[in-house]
């Protein structure tokens, strides 16, 4: 296994005869995808300002099969969870942290029934923690004033009822937190879940993400939110779309917060 | 002679209920006809979700204004029936207000009575309203034409009826106890069919007994009516939704269900000892069917969602794919369950309960694969229903159905589920760079 100094691999630790605190799970987008991996690194610079012990799975790490299950592919996620438990029950992990609202639903709801018991943490939640325990200190004058609106990944909202955690932290930047007109229970979705993200939609009079592109631009505020990597490439191509790039940004809420820690 | 009224009630009583209970029968049986699972989930959660939801209506004022309207029309309903014990006894035994004993009271119920009746009046008059003058979008969808339409309009027109029949059978009861006509104890308060009294007031005795008398038997006889109009129409909710919040999913709305049968093979597929070439044993029971493609295949609760849903296309308003103009609607899936139930229902009775393939299935008969792979799986759809049905559960094991039975999915989901099982992830990247992130992180 390669070593990545500052980034322990779970195999390295284990080697070394330790156990992190939590598992980064980073997941498919937030390992290969672009603007994914700005995610991953702006919540592990977070980690590290907390002094979180932590470690990913690196080359360990698959699919949760997420796609493949809602795709309709029972056999191929059974698969890839039967791979991944056996990974993660050889090192006894019993903590992880998924930036993927995705990977946290899978983890944390599907896993159980398989074999694989683990604490999931949303990096929302996590972060919240690390707040209240005065473990990163976010300076809000970088955002002071600013309006932000934020995206509820369906994932993370509605299929876990995690509405509050993502709004407090943007909260503590000093921001000025405005509603798009659903939200929460009602949010639209962007348009990638149920493996839609790896296929054209359907014929229709408009893209779902264009569709809460224009939600999100009618709150006049000049970032969107999100915290979810797919929400994330739907939102960002939907304001490409609108031609607001130049006004308009999308970023994840752990972004946000390492831009407001100066990480 | 004096008797042939209470026969004649008698008659009428046993044969609406009667026929009522043949179509529950059948109802029964077509419910039957799905896979038995076994939700699990403490019994306490599920009473109190029934308790809150089906009794409390809580999730019908999510929207407000249609949540108002419908609680007046509900409370009414429950309240109103009330008197229909009265007007059974009284039917049966030949009685007038077998109840007005009770003296005060019975005021005070009449008088209740009568306000709710005049607000459902009102609320069904803006029901009305809504759905074919202000012609709110979810009313007018393409799943709604022909019969889905009608039965909507029907249920209010007779709504409406059978409230204005209880109206004026109590005003000329009014004015027949203020006349002292033999018969009519001086029993109830009259505070909304008051006023239709006064407008009878040049009748005589025997053209308000006539009044009184066609609009009791009316309204009876209208109640063992839309008794047996539920079964045929949407409106089978005012029941089901009972049992069907009961039976609603439990625990977070992205939990999947893992399917037994796929993890049997798995666990095969595992096992370094199994012998890939052996043949199943001679008892053994043949292999289940991956997902669904017809009703059967579907669960009992599922199709009680089917029976349970009354059309009222919040989930569809809410859908994402609907509204950006995909053919997808949670409702129609909903429909297109119920109607391939029922015709299945109907070939059943015509062959004495043995099925015989009609070369027709719930897939491509009435749902669309262009339906099925327009959903976002984004639980919209389930959060917006007032009543906890779950048409999400229905679409994904019809994809289930599509990807293992026939491997019906798109090329480019082929692609994606080949990465995965390739490289272990939903694109085509190299497993070994998957901690290149960690490399430039140091970099920057």
């Amino acid at each position: 296994m390669e070593s990545t100094q500052g980034i322990p691999t779970l195999a390295e630790m284990s080697a070394r005869g330790e156990q992190p605190e939590v598992l980064f799970w980073v997941g498919c987008a937030g390992s290969f995808d672009d603007r994914a991996k700005k995610i991953t690194k702006a919540f592990v610079k977070l980690l590290q300002r907390a002094g979180v012990s932590f470690a990913v799975l690196g080359t360990e790490e698959s699919c949760t099969g997420d796609p493949a299950k809602r795709a309709g592919n029972e056999f191929l996620f059974q698969m890839q969870a039967a791979v991944n438990i056996q990974v993660l029950n050889g090192y006894g992990v019993r903590k992880i942290v998924t930036t993927c609202p995705h990977c946290f639903n899978t983890l944390k709801n599907e896993y159980p029934g398989l074999g694989g018991q683990y604490e999931v943490v949303h990096h929302t939640s996590f972060l919240k923690g690390l707040l209240e325990e005065g473990r990163i200190k976010p300076e809000g004058g970088t955002f002071r004033g600013k309006r932000i609106t934020y995206h509820d990944p369906c994932y993370l909202g509605r299929a876990n009822g995690i509405y509050e955690a993502p709004r407090e932290l943007l909260r503590k930047l000093d921001a000025e937190l405005v509603e798009m007109k659903s939200c929460r229970e009602r949010a639209l979705c962007c348009g990638a879940g149920g493996a839609q993200m790896f296929k054209e939609p359907e014929k229709g009079d408009k893209d779902v993400n264009v569709e809460r592109t224009e939600q999100a631009l009618a709150t006049e505020s000049g970032i969107i939110a999100a915290s979810c990597p797919f929400c994330n490439t739907m939102l960002t191509d939907g304001v490409k779309g609108k031609e607001n790039e130049a006004s308009v940004r999308v970023f994840d809420v752990a972004e946000l917060l390492a831009g407001a820690a100066d990480l | 002679m004096s008797f042939l009224p209470n026969i004649l009630f008698a008659i009428a009583l046993v044969f609406g209920i009667g026929f009522f209970a043949r179509n529950i029968g059948r109802l029964l049986r077509n419910i039957r006809l799905g896979k038995v699972t076994h939700p699990g989930g403490p019994k306490s959660e599920r009473l109190r979700n029934m308790a809150l939801i089906a009794m409390g209506q809580q999730k019908m004022v999510v929207r407000p204004v249609a949540g108002l309207l419908h609680i007046i029309v509900y409370v009414g309903f429950i309240v109103i029936n009330i008197e229909v014990l009265e007007i059974v006894l009284d039917g049966l035994l030949g009685t007038h207000r077998i109840f007005a004993f009770l003296g005060p009271i019975y005021d005070a119920l009449i008088g209740a009575f009568e306000m709710l009746a005049g607000l459902v009046i009102a609320a069904v008059l803006i029901f009305w309203l809504r759905r074919n003058v202000l012609r709110l979008q979810r009313f007018w969808k393409p799943e709604m034409k022909g019969w889905p339409k009608r039965d909507a309009d029907w249920i209010l027109y007779i709504e409406c009826i059978l409230m204005c029949l209880f109206l004026t059978m109590n005003a000329a009861d009014y004015a027949l106890q203020q006349a002292g006509t033999e018969h009519y104890v001086q029993a109830g308060s009259f505070p909304v069919s008051s006023f239709i009294s006064g407008m009878m007031s040049g009748l005589s005795e025997g053209s308000l007994v006539g009044i009184e008398r066609a609009a009791w038997w009316a309204h009876i006889l209208g109640i063992l009516f839309f008794l047996n109009y539920l079964y045929y129409s949407k409106h089978l909710h005012i029941l089901l939704a009972f049992p069907n919040t009961y039976w609603g999913k439990l625990g977070p709305k992205g939990q999947l269900d893992n399917l037994e049968s796929v993890k049997q093979e798995v666990a095969l597929m595992m096992d370094p000892s199994a012998d890939p070439y052996a043949a199943p044993d001679a008892g053994a029971a043949p292999p289940e069917k991956f997902g669904a493609s017809d009703v059967m295949d579907l669960s009992r609760i599922q199709l009680l969602n089917a029976y349970t849903c009354t059309e009222c296309g919040r989930c569809t308003s809410e859908c994402p794919a609907n509204q950006t103009g995909k053919k997808l609607s949670p409702r129609g899936i909903m429909m297109a369950t119920r109607d391939r139930l029922e015709e299945v229902g109907r070939k059943l009775d015509a062959t004495r309960g043995v099925w015989e393939p009609d070369g027709k299935q719930l897939l491509d008969d009435y749902i669309s694969r262009e339906e099925l792979w327009a959903c976002t799986t984004c639980n919209a759809c389930v959060e917006a229903c007032p009543v906890s049905i779950d048409p999400l559960s229905i679409i994904m094991e019809m994809r289930r159905y599509l990807v293992m039975e026939q491997s019906a999915a798109s090329a480019e989901l082929n692609g994606m589920m080949g990465n995965i099982e390739n490289n272990g992830a939903p694109w085509p990247f190299n497993q070994m760079d998957r901690l290149n992130w960690a490399q430039e992180i140091q970099e920057s």
